[in-house]
């Protein structure tokens, strides 16, 4: 039965990577990108990758399909029709291609206990977990203690990514106070988005602090504490929301997320372990641990939702260069 | 039972997809796109249940805010231009 | 007995629902023109998702699960409702025609 829901679900997503490259309208292409995110994260969640899936949902269906709209908006909306006949890279593509299914030949089968990657550190992780990190979710556990500087390195990323879009986009602060013309008539979003704004940053924090235990964490819970206060910009206005938030705290807090995480590791360096060693944080090893974790998806949390929230600023406020037409 | 459920869902987003391919304004392809967040959503809840793990909930949680606020976004952030006048409305050329 | 009663009556919701997705979506690829075809998307939304909810709550049973889908279903109650309304608000802001019957009755 699952192995026909995730033919179902491959077979609308090859449908809609086939209609995203036909479409000649950049606008449609973006939402049908949105419906792709959608689909391949439910396939996430009949192949339990419940924490991909999670985060697929929230960065691919949510947040990057309102920058990429952002950004349709800022060019032209029709795709310029190629000026060669793709004739080459039509060559190379099926090529790779071809390359690409002869490797997946020798691939395991799906589920295959025996294949390599089951047999290697997982093991180790899938037994040690309970005992020495004391998180029940083994993705959690991995993601943040057994691999702390990879996370390190992502989040990394994530503050360089901000940083970078800073620089090029949103330096200026610009105060632009109405938004566009789109609904005009914002009574009942403006309802809509008194009653769920609380409720969305309480969720984001259930999804942080709920992390050990199911699918979650600090960049999910980041990105749905971003999304909550994107409704309510979307629902006041950027104005106001920059009021709510202004963007000099942001830029600080994004240097905070990332301190709070290297901090952590220093400090466990200071209490005479090795580098985000967090198990001699407090006397009980296990303490330690979740300790760690805790504090570092704090960190993450802070640094994704403050990046998030510069992207857009900075992505929306590129509309508000002439006031009068806002 | 749920298996009837989930076929329903399935049927039912590729119908949505053929609605979104088709267009013709991009009002259509946002509508579907939200239409199949909603089924989304109910397709996860219905597969928790299915494979017994029905803490996969907290998915279709943040599902559910996440499909709400990106569509009110492409509606208002896209729309902030005021390019969407019925001339340019996304006509789709298919 | 009360167990039998309760997964009957579940099966009818879900069922119920399931229907109600169906139409909704044969709806939206059928109905003539975009706001027949919004018509069509909002039944998904709000009794197609809520039967299927209502459905999953009885089987849940008194638990956390329930408690979710219950918050799942107070969003959806408004979310659906909300994301239609703003979607007809911008198509008529946007002056996109509804079609309509011009014979004389």
């Amino acid at each position: 039965m699952e192995h026909l829901v995730d033919i179902v679900l491959l077979g609308l997503l090859m449908i809609t990577g086939f209609a995203i490259v036909r479409m000649r309208s950049l606008l449609a292409a973006a939402m049908l990108t949105s419906i792709y995110s959608l689909l391949s994260a439910s396939l996430f969640v009949v192949l339990d990758a419940v924490d991909v899936a999670l985060t697929e949902a929230a960065i691919g269906a949510g947040i990057s399909t309102i920058l990429l709209l952002a950004t349709v908006a800022l060019t032209t909306d029709e795709e310029k029709a190629p000026r060669h006949t793709p004739l080459l890279p039509l060559v190379v593509v099926i090529a790779t291609g071809a390359a690409l299914i002869y490797g997946t030949l020798d691939m395991p089968h799906y589920g295959d206990p025996a294949a390599p990657i089951h047999q290697y550190v997982a093991p180790t992780y899938l037994h040690d977990t309970p005992g020495v990190i004391g998180v029940p979710n083994v993705v959690t556990s991995v993601l943040a203690s057994y691999r702390g500087y990879d996370t390190l390195g992502e989040v990394t990323v994530i503050f360089t990514a901000g940083v970078g879009v800073m620089v090029l986009l949103g330096y200026r602060l610009r105060r632009c106070n109405i938004t566009g013309p789109g609904i005009r008539n914002l009574i009942v979003l403006r309802v809509i988005a008194k009653l769920f704004f609380p409720l969305i940053l309480l969720f984001a924090l259930y999804v942080l602090l709920h992390g050990d235990y199911g699918p979650g964490g600090g960049f999910q819970a980041g990105v749905v504490f971003a999304t909550g206060f994107i409704l309510y910009a979307l629902a006041f206005g950027l104005g106001n929301a920059q009021r709510l938030i202004p963007r000099k705290l942001l830029r600080i807090m994004v240097a905070v997320g990332m301190l709070i995480y290297a901090a952590v590791g220093i400090e466990s360096m200071l209490l005479g372990g090795k580098f985000l060693e967090y198990r001699v944080l407090a006397d009980d090893p296990v303490t330690g641990q979740r300790l760690g974790i805790m504090l570092i998806e704090l960190g993450v949390g802070i640094a994704v939702a403050s990046v998030v929230l510069i992207i857009y600023y900075a992505f929306v406020s590129r509309h508000c260069q002439a006031p009068e037409d806002m | 039972m749920y298996i009837a459920v989930t076929i329903a869902i399935l049927i039912a987003i590729a119908l949505g997809l053929v609605r979104a391919f088709r267009g013709p304004t991009l009002y259509d392809r946002i509508m579907a796109g939200n239409m199949i967040g909603t089924l989304t959503v109910l397709m996860v809840a219905v597969l928790g249940f299915m494979t017994g793990r029905p803490e996969f909930l907290d998915i279709a949680l943040v599902y559910v805010l996440i499909s709400f606020v990106s569509t009110i976004a492409v509606l208002r952030v896209y729309i902030i231009r005021g390019t969407m006048d019925s001339s340019s409305t996304g006509s789709g050329k298919e | 007995m009360m167990d039998t009663v309760l997964d009957v009556l579940s099966w009818i919701f879900l069922l119920g629902g399931a229907i109600f997705l169906l139409v909704g979506a044969i709806g939206a690829l059928r109905f003539p023109d975009f706001y027949t075809r919004l018509h069509a998307v909002s039944v998904c939304d709000t009794m197609g998702a809520g039967l299927v909810l209502v459905g999953l709550m009885l089987q849940g049973g008194l638990s956390l699960v329930t408690v979710k889908l219950l918050l799942m279903f107070y969003f959806m109650m408004f979310t659906g409702p909300t994301a239609v309304h703003a979607l007809a608000e911008a198509a008529m802001q946007s002056k996109l025609k509804p079609v309509v019957d011009e014979r004389e009755p």
